[in-house]
């Protein structure tokens, strides 16, 4: 076994290599932009260069003039025809507001236009030679500035009820020793690196929609509202995805105008959106700050737990992340106490990104709980243990499973954490301040309805089919092999369908669903098989003699999975495009993934440069289907968690609300040289309750936690605690 | 983007005579690209007309004298990879290979190179009114604005853009030259004297003029220059500009500096060298304190905004740091 294939621990499938691997390295996978269309024409995408006030005259003169130009569409030609509802009140738009709607600007970077031309350059030229003007208004762009409305987060979002157990005033004056503090995190965009594009196809009423998507089956329906017509008419194509990371989860505003003019047309149209405009066309992580309080007695046992924090969303659309569901069922404080607000701004609206809730909340709790510790003069990892729990102490309902003290110790005894010196600035290697951190990871189990069909066929080779997604997650390997282990046969005999709204209806790749659930509907059509094939109920040796028994050449069985908790159904609505989710902290049962991460800084004393030299994270997550991918998608997170904690973050001008630094040049992401080792290491756990497979998803669960991990360990080298992010070196200058 | 014209020249002199002469006003030469096309493609150049000077000026790494010549169309990554250059001017090497990333590397020329644009944010967005460098007398978002990245020295009312690259340091600080073909003929002038500062129109960056072509670059001959490095202090390991460097050229005598040449980059609208701190430096035991001190010395008088305050302090830090460590190299003249 190599370090990217780990052995399999007990209630671990094989490290199988993606089955897709030799397609995307090769060149030969083919990406949405990729589609294959007779004689497209190229649009590109006009948008407001104010964040707030009205078009006051388009003046199309000189783009009108530019050969190759074929249509330019704008609020004046081309007003929305259908119906838009946002994401966040059940819709599929990422915003209520559709786009040449009207004249009215309400971010920086709104899509105001189209320009169609016979190819890319002519229609970029043309967007440049487009003269818009603007009346503007001065915007509030930043949660601090002036003239943001500020909202109660449940009284804009029902599904959002702050949490509230025992008397939190009380518990604090009770408490030995207390921290009190205020965090920030960045706001950060996805920056996938395929590029958003759409590429649409008329044959008669029949639309082909080519685009990279978290969810065709929700763009089906969804794209049929905003265009008034039937779903039956749309082909959503979308057999792979180069990174989505929840911003192709909902459809921005560019599809309906991209198909609408494809249909004036009488043509193909292909829209390849920019870097600088995937910042602000689609979603990003909202900025946050957080308030919280912890009280705990001299032996470190927590009294109360106080969370308040505010959201940036827009004026258009009341998006709420709120990770105090996640946040307060860590740990068995005695009181606890939150409240969320949404600040709205002139901003475009945020959405989902990796782990949308965690991420920030967990930076705010995990911090407070590292300066608990060291006001405790205790370990962290002895205050995590001191108050562990098994239920979730904001409603008592028992976890399913819960391994974190598991993870502590494994990624504790990996990383060395025992010859730790805990006083900050007390570890050093010669110009180099030494600080290590570590930090809990948890993310909640969740599940969503979904559909798929199995074929096997006699001469031992098997089909699965499901509109669901790989977006670079390994889920085209884990459905193989979930077919390959089911059915025995080998996982080189079975071919795996996604990503097309035609096959049976598939959720979105979203909420770390995918494996658990749709593999629940495979499971469930293979065992349908097994059950039709051999009536004995044993896998046989030989199948085709079984086939032949059959009478048949081939069998196939369609299956349906809807977990538990969800009204009956939940299925059927999924075929309709109506998603519903469930999981995490329910009323009666608790389920969530765990880990705990450990990172080394290395901080230089005269320059004060930050960077990260060795990670370790234990993880544990019910069944773990394919060691390898797991592996794979823990690094990534924990990667990631690098680049949010001393790296990403959008800069955005405080008197245009324009995101400065709209490239991969400014905006930063780690690159190879930042990242030292990176261990991953998967504790084996059971959990029978969670769900049939027993599988708890981990897309998501690697970025949690890290954020904090790294503010902790800087504390340690600097003795200066950060509470902002993204943290740079500026801020260590006097430490 | 828009159409343009593109011609190639065959040598320096035909290069010349087609920028000088050339009917079209928006006519630029193109090398590498890796400045010019991405600015192409913001819509904030935009040339009619591009002589394509790549086959048409020199390209050798070559002795002159005791010195080497640079010629203005060998890439990055060649020099970066000669081994005289690693030996004789580690600050060159240094400065290059931390600069950018390989891609780029194997197409930008070092003519192009110190010609590079500013990466000013404000500069880079066609949408932003408010540029002196490309709407001379708009004004500056920058003073007002995200101004993280941007200059504490050699700055103006008109223009606070940081001055982007590496390499043009480690001229600055070796003393290097340049070669120019014009229209009046070739000349060679102090590498230190090629840009402008952002005082009166900040779209003016060089004191080069229509028709003007940069050949290349002379490197001293002198053994002082192999005690020599470039520090780069960034945001992350690779690819980033520098948020300040130093180039540092140690002439010892014994413990003591009988020459110091500082550059600093990343906190100056210009290719900036601290003469004042090679002043102070002069004669004086290099050690911990004078090496801190020599920083200070460097920007006195530097002017700080609202997001680059720390600038002034990092870049005093990466002087003495850069001092000390270039010291303590242990040298084979």
């Amino acid at each position: 076994m190599t370090i990217a294939a780990p052995e399999p621990k007990e209630n671990m499938g094989r490290p199988e290599p993606r089955i897709d691997g030799r397609l995307k390295v090769t060149g030969a996978a083919k990406y949405a932009s990729d589609a294959d269309v007779s004689k497209p024409l190229y649009a590109v995408l006009l948008t407001s260069a104010v964040a707030k006030g009205r078009i006051t005259a388009i003046d199309r003169t000189a783009a009108d003039k530019i050969p190759g130009v074929v249509a330019i569409y704008t609020n004046e030609n081309m007003p929305p025809v259908g119906e838009f509802a946002f994401f966040g009140a059940g819709g599929e738009a990422g915003s209520k507001a559709p786009a040449l709607a009207g004249a009215d600007i309400y971010f920086d970077g709104q899509i105001i236009g189209l320009v169609v031309a016979v190819s890319y350059e002519v229609a970029r030229e043309a967007s440049f030679a487009t003269k818009i003007s603007y009346s503007k208004v001065a915007p509030s762009p930043l949660m601090e500035s002036e003239g943001v409305e500020t909202a109660d987060a449940s009284d804009v979002s029902p599904r959002h009820k702050a949490i509230s157990k025992g008397d939190l005033s009380r518990a604090l004056t009770m408490s030995n020793v207390k921290v009190e503090a205020t965090y920030e995190t960045a706001a950060q965009v996805h920056n996938s690196i395929e590029l958003f594009s759409t590429t649409c196809h008329w044959s008669g009423e029949r639309l082909t929609v080519y685009e990279p998507s978290q969810f065709v089956t929700g763009m089906k329906f969804g794209l049929a509202r905003q265009l008034a017509i039937k779903p039956e008419q749309i082909h959503v194509v979308c057999p792979f995805v180069g990174g989505a990371f929840g911003s192709k989860g909902s459809l921005t505003h560019r599809t309906s105008l991209v198909a609408r003019a494809s249909k004036l047309l009488g043509r193909p149209v292909k829209l390849q959106a920019t870097r600088e405009q995937g910042f602000t066309i689609a979603t990003h992580r909202a900025e946050t700050r957080h308030t919280i309080r912890l009280g705990a007695t001299a032996a470190g046992k927590l009294l109360g737990y106080g969370h308040e924090a505010w959201e940036q969303t827009s004026r258009l659309d009341d998006y709420v992340v709120d990770g105090t569901g996640a946040s307060t069922a860590m740990y068995s404080a005695e009181a606890i106490q939150t409240k969320v607000h949404v600040v709205r701004t002139d901003r475009n609206t945020p959405g989902f990104m990796r782990a949308p809730a965690e991420v920030p909340y967990f930076f705010a709790l995990e911090s407070a709980m590292d300066e608990l510790a060291v006001a405790l003069k205790m370990d962290p990892i002895e205050l995590r243990r001191i108050n562990d729990t098994m239920v979730n102490p904001a409603n008592g309902a028992p976890y399913t499973s819960r391994s974190l003290m598991q993870c502590y110790d494994e990624a504790a005894k990996a990383f060395g954490w025992s010859n730790r010196s805990a006083a900050p600035g007390s570890m050093r290697d010669g110009d180099w301040l030494i600080g290590w951190g570590c930090a809990t990871a948890a993310y909640p189990t969740q599940m969503a309805p979904a559909t798929a069909r199995v074929t096997l066929t006699a001469n031992n080779a098997a089909r699965v089919q499901s509109a669901v997604h790989d977006v670079g997650t390994g889920a085209y390997t884990i459905l193989a092999q979930l077919v390959s282990e089911r059915l025995a046969i080998p996982i080189e005999r079975v071919a795996v369908e996604l990503g097309d709204s035609s096959l049976p209806a598939g959720p979105v790749a979203g909420g770390s669903v995918t494996t658990a659930s749709v593999g629940a509907a495979v499971a469930k059509a293979c065992d349908a098989i097994r059950a039709k094939l051999y009536p004995n109920g044993r896998l046989e040796n030989d199948m085709a003699a079984a086939f032949q028994a059959l009478g048949a050449g081939s069998i196939e069985e369609y299956a349906e999975y809807e977990p538990e908790g969800l009204p009956k159904g939940s299925a059927a609505a999924l075929q309709a495009g109506k998603l519903a989710i469930i999981g995490g902290a329910l009323p009666d049962r608790t389920m969530f993934s765990f880990g705990a991460e450990f990172v080394e800084v290395r901080i230089n004393a005269r320059t004060r440069e930050i960077r990260v030299s060795r990670c370790v994270g234990a993880f544990a997550s019910g069944r773990i289907v394919n060691p390898r991918t797991a592996r794979s998608q823990l690094m990534g997170g924990m990667i990631w968690g690098l680049s949010s904690a001393l790296h990403e973050g959008m800069e955005i001008d405080v008197n245009t609300g324009k995101y400065v630094n709209d490239n991969l040049a400014e905006y930063l992401v780690p690159v190879n040289a930042d990242i030292g080792s990176v261990e991953v290491i998967l504790v084996p756990e059971i959990d029978t309750k969670v769900n049939p497979l027993g599988i708890k998803g981990l897309g998501e669960l690697g970025n949690v936690g890290t954020d904090a991990a790294v503010a902790n360990a800087v504390f340690h080298a600097t003795g200066k605690r950060i509470r902002k992010l993204p943290i740079r070196l500026e801020t260590l200058l006097d430490a | 983007m828009q159409p343009f014209l593109y011609e190639r020249a065959a040598d320096a002199k035909e290069a010349s005579s087609s920028l000088a002469r050339s009917a079209i006003e928006e006519t630029n030469p193109i090398a590498g690209g890796t400045t010019l096309l991405d600015l192409m493609k913001l819509n904030v150049m935009r040339p009619e007309k591009l002589i394509d000077i790549n086959h048409a000026l020199p390209a050798q790494i070559v002795r002159v004298g005791g010195g080497v010549r640079l010629g203005a169309m060998v890439r990055m990554a060649e020099a970066a990879s000669n081994e005289i250059i690693a030996r004789e001017y580690p600050v060159v090497h240094q400065a290059l290979m931390l600069a950018a990333s390989a891609q780029i590397r194997n197409m930008a020329s070092l003519g192009g190179n110190v010609l590079q644009r500013t990466r000013c944010g404000y500069f880079r967005d066609q949408t932003v009114p408010h540029c002196n460098k490309r709407t001379p007398g708009a004004g500056c978002a920058a003073l007002d604005g995200v101004n993280r990245m941007h200059a504490v020295l050699g700055t103006s009312d008109q223009c606070i853009a940081t001055y982007p690259g590496d390499f043009a340091q480690a001229l600055m600080a070796l003393d290097a030259k340049v070669e120019i073909e014009g229209q009046q003929g070739k000349r060679t002038i102090a590498f230190a004297d090629l840009h402008v500062l952002p005082e009166r129109d900040p779209a003016v960056e060089t004191t080069l003029t229509r028709g003007d072509l940069i050949t290349g670059f002379i490197l001293p001959a002198a053994t002082w220059t192999r005690r020599s490095l470039y520090l780069k202090i960034r945001d992350r390991d690779s690819y980033a500009y520098a948020l300040a460097s130093a180039a540092i050229v140690l002439d010892m005598d014994g413990i003591r500096v009988r020459e110091a040449r500082i550059a600093v980059g990343g906190v100056a609208t210009v290719p900036w060298r601290a003469r004042q701190a090679e002043d102070y430096l002069k004669g004086k035991v290099l050690d911990e304190s004078n090496a801190k001190k020599a920083g200070e010395v460097a920007f006195v008088g530097a002017k700080a905004q609202q997001h680059n305050a720390y600038k002034p302090k990092l870049g005093a830090a990466t002087i003495a740091r850069a001092l000390l460590q270039a010291k303590a190299l242990e040298i084979e003249l």
